[in-house]
C-alpha cells in the first residue's frame, strides 16, 4: 500500500530523507535489479533500514515487501536495529582468529559492556565482528567505521577508544 | 627545458600502509618538501600495495631504490635532511635482516627478490589512480593489439596456449571457458569479474584492484571482444571501499581515454564495464550465487546445469572469472602465451600470488612461480614463524582448504600436489600456524563459518554445517566418544557429495584435513581431555606461577567471577579452580608472563 507523504506523517528532515532516497531510487531508474545499490544508499541515508524504509524502497522498486525483507535479512551489512555512532568491526578471519581476535573481543566487551552485536547504552559504539577485513597483514585488526587499526592488543583497545570518545 | 625531478618517493597506500599511518607521512612529506623548496625536484607518487605488508608504511625513494620501512610521520624531517638535502640513507628507517644485515635497497631485500611478479609488476610501482602511468607500463596495449591486429579466435587460442587456470578457486582452464561463452549463441553475452574474495585470510583481489585497477579492466575488454560480449560487471565486496573507489576511477579515466565505451581503437568493437557492490555474504563468491545479487536478489546458487555460458546472467551466456585470472591477461598478450606456459609446472603454468598471513615473520603478498615449495615461501620469502616457534602446518583455500601439515614442507605448491594432499591452492589465501594453533579448534573454526555463511537453500549444507560445528564443540570440550569421530567423518563426506554447491562440498574439507594430518590431535582431546596446544579452554587450567607472581593483582580485579584471591599476609594470588570459567582474562592482562595455562 502507498500512502501519500502527509498521510504517513513524513514531515522535515524526515521527508528530506525520503527525498533523498527517491532521487537516488530515480536515478537507477526504479530498476528492481538496483534493489542492493538501493538498499545500502538507504542504510545511508536512515543509519539503518527501518520498516517503514523498507516499505517504501518497495512501493518505489515495485517489488513485493517479502522480496525486499528478503534481500535485507539476507546479507550480513544490512541492519535492521538502529547502530551507535561508531561501529566497531573485529576481523575474526583467520590470520586474526590465530594472532588472538579472541582477546580484542574480550577486551573490547569488557571495556564497552556490551557483547557482540549490541549498541552502549550512551549510542556510541555498536560491537559486531566481521568476517575477514583483508588486512591480513596487520593482525589482529580491527575496523571502526572505515579506519583499520592493525596489531591491536587489550592495552591498544584502550588508547584506541579514548579518540572516539 | 622539459620539468626535471631529481628524486621519485614511492608511498605505499595500501591498506596495510594506510593503517600504520602513510597518510601522515605523506602530509608531513609534502610539508617538510616545501619547507625545503624541494617540492620541485622532488616528487611523491602514491602507489598500491608494495607486498610486505608488515614492513608498512613503506617508502622507496628512486632512482637510488632506497627502500624505508615503519616509517613514522615524526621520521620525515630527519629522512628529508638526510637523504634528500644530504644525500646519504636514513638508517633508522632501513630493514634489519634477522642477522643484524641492513638492507638498504630493494635489490638487497629477499622478500621481494625471490618473487617472479606478474600481476603484481605493476603494484607499488604505479600510482593506479592516473591511467596516464599504467599506459606508460604498455598498459592498453595488448588490449589495442588484439583489436586492430588479432581475430578473436587468435586471442583465445593464445590464452590457451598459455596454460592459464582459473585463480578463483578451481582452476578451471581459462581459454577453455572463454571458447565455451564465444561458441555460446546469443545476441548479448556478460562477463564478469569476481572480486568478491570471501576467504578469510586472503587479500590479494583487493590488492590487485587498489594497486593496479586498469589491468583487470584491460582483460575484460579483451576477454569481452574474445567472446562477443560487449558489457562487463565487476562484482566486489563492499568490505572494500579503497578498492571499490579505485575501480571507479579506473573505469572513468578509461572511458576518457577511449579504453572503454564505443568504437575501441577506431574498431567498431565497443565495450563497458559496470561496478556492482555486495553487501556482505560469502556465498555470492559462487558464480550463480554472484549471478543472483547482480540482479539485486538473494545470493542463493542455482543447480548447474545450465552453466553460466548457457544460461547465466538475465539468462544470457555469462562467463565468469576470478580478479587474478584477468590480471595476468595483459601480460599473457604481451608475451605470448609460450612465455607464460613456461613458467610453472607440468599442469599448473605462470605464476599464482599468496596472501601469506598468520604466525609468519613477513607478512604480506607474494608472487611466485607455481610449483615453488611451500617451504621457499614460509621461510626464504616469509622469513620463518614468528619467535621461531616451530612450523605446525599451512592452511591454503580457507574455509574450502586445507592443512599441510610441517612434513610436506617441500611440497611443491600447484593445483596436482596440494589436492593430493587433501588441500587446495584456492584462491591463495596462505596461512601459517605454529604450535600455539590447535588443529580441531582450527577445522572448528572455519566449520562456524561455514555454518554462518550457508545461505539454507540445501540441507546437507544447512544442517550438515551445524551437526558437524556441534560435534567438533563436543571434540574441544571434552565430551566426544570415538563414536563421534566416526559420525563426524560420515557427515562431512555426506556433505561433500550432497550439497548443491561449492560450499556445502567443500566445507568439510578442512575437518578432513585435518583429521588425516593431525588425528592424534583429535584422539588427545577425546581420549585424554587433553588440547596438546593448550587452546580449548574447556580442557586449560589457569594457574599463578608464585615465583613471577609479583602480587600487583591486576588479574584479580579483572577476573570476572572473582576468583582470584590472596590469603591475608601473603603477597602472592592464587586461582580458585572450583569458580574459574576459564575465560583466560588473568592471563591476558597478566604483566608479568605469571599467569599460566596448561
Ligand atoms: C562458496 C564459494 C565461494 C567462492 N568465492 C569466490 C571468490 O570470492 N572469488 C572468486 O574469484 N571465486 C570464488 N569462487 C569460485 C567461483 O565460483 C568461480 O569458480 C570463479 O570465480 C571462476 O573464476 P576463475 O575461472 O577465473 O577461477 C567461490 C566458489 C564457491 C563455491
Amino acid at each position: 500500500m502507498v500512502q501519500s507523504d502527509v498521510m504517513s506523517g513524513k514531515f522535515g528532515i524526515e521527508a528530506a530523507l525520503f527525498r533523498t532516497l527517491d532521487e537516488f531510487i530515480a536515478t537507477e531508474n526504479h530498476s528492481p535489479d538496483s534493489l542492493i545499490e538501493v538498499l545500502h544508499r538507504a542504510q545511508e541515508i536512515f543509519g539503518y533500514l527501518r520498516n517503514d524504509v523498507l516499505a517504501h524502497v518497495a512501493s518505489r522498486l515495485h517489488l513485493p515487501l517479502a522480496r525486499v525483507y528478503g534481500v535485507a535479512t539476507f546479507y550480513h551489512l544490512f541492519h535492521l536495529k538502529p547502530k551507535g555512532k561508531y561501529e566497531i568491526h573485529v576481523c575474526t578471519g583467520t590470520a586474526c582468529y590465530v594472532r588472538g581476535a579472541d582477546r580484542v573481543i574480550r577486551s573490547l566487551v569488557k571495556e564497552l559492556g556490551v557483547n557482540l552485536d549490541e549498541t552502549t547504552s550512551d549510542g556510541l559504539f555498536t560491537l559486531c565482528n566481521a568476517r575477514c577485513i583483508g588486512s591480513c597483514g596487520l593482525a589482529p585488526a580491527m575496523m571502526i567505521d572505515k579506519d583499520v587499526h592493525g596489531r591491536v592488543d587489550p592495552k591498544k583497545v584502550r588508547r584506541i577508544l579514548r579518540n572516539y570518545r | 627545458m622539459p620539468e626535471f625531478k631529481r628524486l621519485h618517493c614511492f608511498l605505499c597506500m595500501g591498506q596495510a600502509c594506510v593503517s600504520s599511518g602513510a597518510r601522515e607521512v605523506r602530509a608531513r612529506l609534502a610539508e617538510e618538501l616545501a619547507e625545503h623548496g624541494l617540492s620541485d625536484e622532488v616528487v611523491i607518487v602514491e602507489t598500491g600495495c608494495a607486498g610486505p605488508c608488515v614492513h608498512g608504511p613503506l617508502l622507496s625513494v628512486w632512482p637510488d631504490e632506497v627502500l624505508y620501512h615503519q616509517v613514522a610521520a615524526d621520521d620525515v624531517p630527519k629522512l628529508v635532511v638526510e637523504h634528500f638535502i644530504k644525500g646519504r640513507p636514513y638508517t633508522p628507517c632501513l630493514i634489519t635482516e634477522p642477522g643484524g644485515d641492513i638492507i638498504a635497497t630493494q635489490r638487497d631485500f629477499a622478500f621481494l627478490q625471490r618473487q617472479h611478479k606478474i600481476v603484481l609488476e605493476n603494484c607499488g610501482v604505479i600510482d593506479p589512480e592516473r591511467i596516464e602511468e599504467y599506459i606508460a607500463r604498455d598498459g592498453y596495449l595488448a588490449l589495442g593489439n588484439a583489436l586492430t591486429a588479432m581475430t578473436p579466435d587468435q586471442v583465445i587460442d593464445e590464452v590457451k596456449l598459455s596454460g592459464l587456470r582459473g585463480r578463483g578457486g578451481a582452476g578451471f582452464p581459462t581459454g577453455l571457458k572463454w571458447g565455451l561463452l564465444r561458441q555460446s549463441p546469443g545476441p548479448q553475452k556478460y562477463v564478469i569479474c569476481n572480486a568478491d574474495e570471501g576467504d578469510p585470510g586472503a587479500f590479494m583481489d583487493r590488492s590487485v584492484l587498489e594497486g593496479d585497477p586498469h589491468r583487470v579492466l584491460e582483460a575484460m575488454a579483451i576477454k569481452g571482444y574474445a567472446t562477443g560480449a560487449d558489457t562487463g560487471y565487476i562484482y566486489c565486496r563492499a568490505e572494500y571501499p579503497l578498492a571499490i573507489r579505485r575501480i571507479e576511477i579506473a573505469v572513468r579515466q578509461a572511458r576518457e581515454y577511449g579504453c572503454l565505451g564505443e568504437g575501441l581503437f577506431e574498431t567498431d568493437f565497443s565495450f563497458d564495464i559496470e561496478l556492482r557492490v555486495g553487501a556482505g555474504a560469502f556465498v555470492c563468491g559462487e558464480e550463480t550465487a554472484l549471478m543472483q545479487s547482480i540482479e539485486g536478489k538473494r545470493g542463493q546458487p542455482m543447480p548447474r546445469p545450465p552453466f553460466p555460458t548457457q544460461r547465466g546472467l538475465w539468462g544470457c551466456p555469462t562467463s565468469i572469472n576470478n580478479v587474478e585470472t584477468y590480471a595476468n591477461i595483459p601480460w599473457i598478450l604481451r608475451h605470448g602465451g609460450a612465455a607464460y606456459a613456461a613458467l610453472g609446472t607440468e599442469r599448473s603454468k605462470g605464476t599464482k600470488v599468496f596472501a601469506l598471513a598468520g604466525n609468519v615473520k613477513n607478512t604480506g603478498l607474494v608472487e611466485v612461480p607455481m610449483g615453488t615449495s611451500l617451504r621457499e615461501v614460509v621461510f626464504g620469502i616469509g622469513g620463518g614463524v614468528v619467535d621461531d616457534r616451530p612450523f605446525k602446518a599451512a592452511q591454503t583455500g580457507g574455509p574450502s582448504g586445507g592443512c599441510i601439515p610441517a612434513a610436506h614442507l617441500d611440497a611443491p605448491l600447484d593445483y596436482e600436489s596440494l589436492t593430493a594432499l587433501g588441500a587446495i591452492v584456492g584462491s591463495g589465501g596462505l596461512i601459517v600456524l605454529d604450535d600455539t594453533s590447535c588443529m580441531v579448534d582450527v577445522a572448528r573454526y572455519y566449520m562456524e563459518f561455514c555454518v554462518d555463511e550457508s545461505c539454507g537453500k540445501c540441507i546437507p549444507c544447512r544442517a550438515g554445517t551445524r551437526q558437524v560445528y556441534e560435534i567438533l564443540t563436543t571434540i574441544c570440550e571434552g565430551n566426544a566418544t570415538m563414536a563421534d569421530l566416526d559420525r563426524l567423518e560420515k557427515l562431512c563426506l555426506l556433505m561433500r557429495d550432497m550439497s548443491l554447491c561449492g560450499l556445502g562440498q567443500t566445507a568439510p574439507n578442512p575437518v578432513l584435513s585435518t583429521l588425516r594430518h593431525f588425528r592424534e590431535e583429535y584422539e588427545a582431546h577425546i581420549l585424554e581431555q587433553r588440547c596438546p596446544s593448550a587452546v580449548c579452554r574447556k580442557l586449560l587450567t589457569f594457574s599463578i606461577n608464585p615465583a613471577k607472581c609479583t602480587g600487583c593483582g591486576v588479574c584479580a580485579r579483572n577476573c570476572p567471577v572473582e576468583t582470584i584471591h590472596k590469603e591475608d599476609g601473603e603477597r602472592r594470588y592464587e586461582v580458585h579452580q572450583d569458580e574459574c570459567i576459564k575465560c583466560g582474562m588473568c592471563f591476558d592482562v597478566c604483566n608479568f608472563g605469571a599467569v599460566v595455562k596448561e
